[in-house]
């Protein structure tokens, strides 16, 4: 197979390799920060792969869902860095193996 | 007028809810007492009149109506539908008319009570109650009536709940009715299960009777049984006489005129039943027999004015039984009819008197009348209402309890050719019969008339008009109530109908043809289904064959009684006379020990004490408490133990760290991905 010229199989390969990527990040990682920005990064792989679908059926439904989750994406990212901002406050560090108050 | 019909079920309920929420939201108001009384009187005359117009454009077709469907699942379908028949009819006129009586009287008697406006809601809503036992065309709504007019008396008895003992007699009073209660159940059920409806229409419709039939003995006795407890017989009569702790309004309306006879309505209103039995007529002939001797043995030794009346009501619903057993419905309903004028009357002639005796405050015991006496020179129209009314329930011929209590004792008499039984009912019923001229002669005459035996520093005064209205008015209706059922052998010698047979209640013999005493009754025993699903009633042919073929022996029995009340009347008067509250002595004398027990009521109360109520006090605290705290919370705790139990395995998933959700999260995506791929 030609992986130099870029077809459909290697769009989704670099969107498989993101996403598993962005899956080891979020179980490894402690810093609530990188934790975030793999999931930013899980995100942007299923957008990849979205576009890639989309151009080879000749459907432009799935490029116009990106932009739904763009738009989702960014509300998140307001959300979930105003929580760890709060976090940080409360605790003075991001660990997020230190937030566990609803641990049995 | 048809669409004012449904008024007379929703009146007494509004007027109920109007005076009780008036008197609760506005205490202002409270004192207002003629506003609230007035307001609650209006609301039983209106129906009252109502009913009476509505008899008035009677034409033997019964009219139905129907407030809105109840319930509905399969083939149950029950609504508050009503029924205006004969039976009904009638029952309605005296239920609303001595009710509104009534009603009035107490504007007068309960005068400065502080729960005056409670006093009338409950007594508007036991009407609404009453209305919808005799007017329901099912048996749901009749039992809705039934427990309705139970609830409204346990409030009414234990009205002045603040005294303990007057509380434990209402207690008493509902726990009596809730096991005849339960025998109804019981009934309809059966009813229900073999017909699958409870309209009076299907039950009583020839193929309705038909399915009953192998069950007819069972249904009779448990409906028996049921209006033992409503209408106080043996065994379950004992709550009756402890009932007059409420005020006695309250005694004449419900324990008196109308609640109480409602077993005799309902005996009636399904007849055929008791028709197809032979042998519950037998039971229900002895229960009432004794239930009537044993209450006036036990009324000639009582002292308290008003349990006097109380046994007396106990023994002349004995009398209404006695009717029933015989097959002379019509005649029970007759004696139901007089018996509401003239008891009715009698209490609220007591209840004047004991008012009087309270305005005096120098009486220890208001209702005791061994410091009574000589009242009628104080209290004319109290007096005089009483006597009349004493003279009715004594039999003294012309006065209406005579008409009545002949026609129960010659019906009596008349089965006896069928089943010897009969003729020794006849004998005690007769003896019971003297008795009751005798002790009503004696209080009535220890209360008004002989030496005045209450300290003399005051005088009693006679009560306000809206006290002795009412009374004339029963003691007028004491009187000529009786001229609608004149004797059939006089009565066709003279040429007088029997209204109530003929034109009230329409018995089913007399449809067919004029001629009464032919001895047509043999010929109905077979259709009567029909006709009784009409709202005739038939009464027992073989009784009425005997009776019309001897006439001569009716005339007897009506000289006979007729002697027996009067010399019972005039001996116990001539007897009193002479010796005056000292006459007791005589009858404790003549009575020996046996005097004891009966002003000990025979002991009954006592009896029940230790037979029946402390062993289920002794179980209840043994037994019931054992497994209600080991069974019961047993099963609680159980179920909350095991929760928690599984719980605490369970919560060491919850560690608290995010990854490790995240994780499973993760192993879930793709277990369910490799099953949509690969499964």
């Amino acid at each position: 197979m030609d992986f130099l010229t870029p077809n459909v199989f290697t769009y989704l390969a670099v969107s498989i390799i993101m996403f598993a990527m962005g899956i080891i990040g979020v179980l490894t990682r402690r810093n609530a920060i990188v934790v975030f920005m793999c999931i930013e990064l899980m995100l942007n792989a299923v957008n990849l792969s979205l576009v890639t679908f989309s151009k080879m059926h000749g459907n432009d439904t799935g490029s116009m869902l990106v932009f739904f989750v763009m738009c989702v994406a960014a509300a998140e990212a307001v959300v979930g860095l105003s929580i760890v901002i709060a976090v940080f406050r409360n605790r003075l560090n991001i660990d997020i193996n230190n937030v566990n108050i609803f641990k049995w | 007028m048809e669409s004012l019909l449904p008024l007379i079920i929703l009146l007494p309920l509004f007027g109920s809810a109007l005076v009780g929420l008036l008197g609760f939201m506005l205490p202002s108001l409270r004192e207002s007492e003629s506003l609230l009384g007035g307001i609650a009187t209006i609301f039983v005359a209106i129906p009252f009149f109502i009913v009476f117009n509505a008899y008035l454009g009677f034409h033997g077709e019964p009219i139905d109506f129907k407030l809105f469907s109840w319930m509905q699942a399969g083939n149950l379908d029950i609504s508050f539908g009503y029924r205006l028949d004969q039976l009904s009819l009638l029952m309605a006129m005296i239920v609303n008319g001595v009710g509104a009586l009534i009603h009035l009287y107490s504007i007068g008697y309960m005068h400065g009570d502080k729960g005056f406006y409670k006093f009338f809601a409950y007594l508007n809503l036991f009407i609404f109650a009453m209305n919808n036992l005799i007017l329901g065309d099912n048996l749901a709504v009749v039992f809705l009536g039934w427990e309705g007019v139970g609830v409204c008396s346990y409030l009414l008895i234990g009205f002045w709940y603040e005294d303990m003992e007057k509380a434990k007699a209402a207690q008493k009073a509902f726990v009596a009715n809730r096991i005849g209660d339960f025998a109804l159940i019981v009934a309809m059920m059966m009813i229900f299960a073999n017909i699958g409806s409870l309209r009076f229409t299907d039950i009583l419709s020839s193929a309705g009777l038909e399915v009953l039939e192998p069950y007819s003995f069972w249904i009779a006795l448990l409906v028996f049984i049921a209006a033992t407890g409503k209408s106080a017989q043996i065994p379950l009569y004992v709550w009756l006489p402890d009932a007059m702790a409420g005020p006695t309004p309250v005694s004449a309306l419900i324990h008196a005129a109308t609640m109480v006879t409602s077993g005799i309505y309902l005996i009636t209103r399904i007849h055929p039943v008791f028709l197809a039995s032979p042998e519950v007529m037998v039971i229900v002939v002895i229960v009432a027999a004794l239930t009537s001797i044993v209450a006036a043995l036990i009324a000639v030794a009582q002292n308290d004015i008003k349990k006097v009346l109380a046994y007396s009501t106990v023994s002349q619903l004995g009398f209404m039984f006695m009717a029933l057993g015989a097959g002379a419905f019509t005649t029970a309903i007759f004696h139901v009819m007089t018996h509401a004028f003239f008891k009715a009357c009698l209490f609220l002639g007591s209840g004047s008197v004991i008012h009087a005796m309270e305005h005096m405050h120098t009486v220890e015991d208001p209702q005791d009348i061994r410091t009574m006496g000589g009242l009628r020179k104080y209290m004319p129209s109290t007096g005089t209402t009483f006597w009349i009314s004493t003279l009715a329930i004594a039999g003294i011929p012309l006065f209406s309890g005579f008409f009545s209590k002949d026609e129960i004792l010659s019906s009596v008499f008349f089965n006896g050719f069928e089943n010897s039984i009969y003729f020794v009912v006849w004998v005690v019923a007769t003896i019971t019969a003297a008795l009751t001229a005798f002790y009503m002669t004696r209080v009535t005459y220890l209360t008004f008339n002989g030496e005045e035996r209450f300290p003399h520093e005051k005088h009693p005064h006679e009560s306000p008009w809206q006290m002795t209205v009412p009374l004339w008015i029963l003691a007028a209706l004491a009187i000529v109530g009786g001229y609608v059922g004149i004797p059939t052998a006089v009565g066709h010698a003279l040429h007088v109908p029997h209204v109530l047979n003929e034109k009230w209640l329409s018995v089913a013999e007399s449809s067919h043809g004029g001629d009464h005493v032919g001895g047509h009754g043999a010929d109905h025993s077979g259709g009567h289904g029909a006709e009784a699903a009409h709202g005739l009633i038939t009464n027992n042919p073989e009784m009425l064959h005997a009776m019309h073929s001897n006439v001569e022996l009716e005339y007897g029995l009506i000289i006979f009684s007729s002697l027996v009340a009067i010399g019972a009347v005039v001996l116990t008067w001539r007897f009193y006379r002479k010796h005056d509250l000292a006459g007791d002595n005589q009858v404790k004398a003549l009575f020996g020990d046996f005097y004891t027990a009966m002003a000990n009521k025979f002991y009954v109360d006592e009896f029940y004490n230790a037979f029946i109520i402390r062993p289920f006090v002794w179980a209840g605290e043994h037994i019931i408490l054992w497994f209600d705290q080991n069974i019961v919370d047993g099963v609680v705790n159980g179920v909350a133990s095991t929760t928690q139990s599984i719980g605490a395995v369970f919560r060491r998933l919850q560690t608290g760290l995010v990854q490790n959700y995240a994780l499973v999260v993760s192993f879930g995506v793709v277990l369910i991905l490799a099953y949509l791929l690969f499964g």
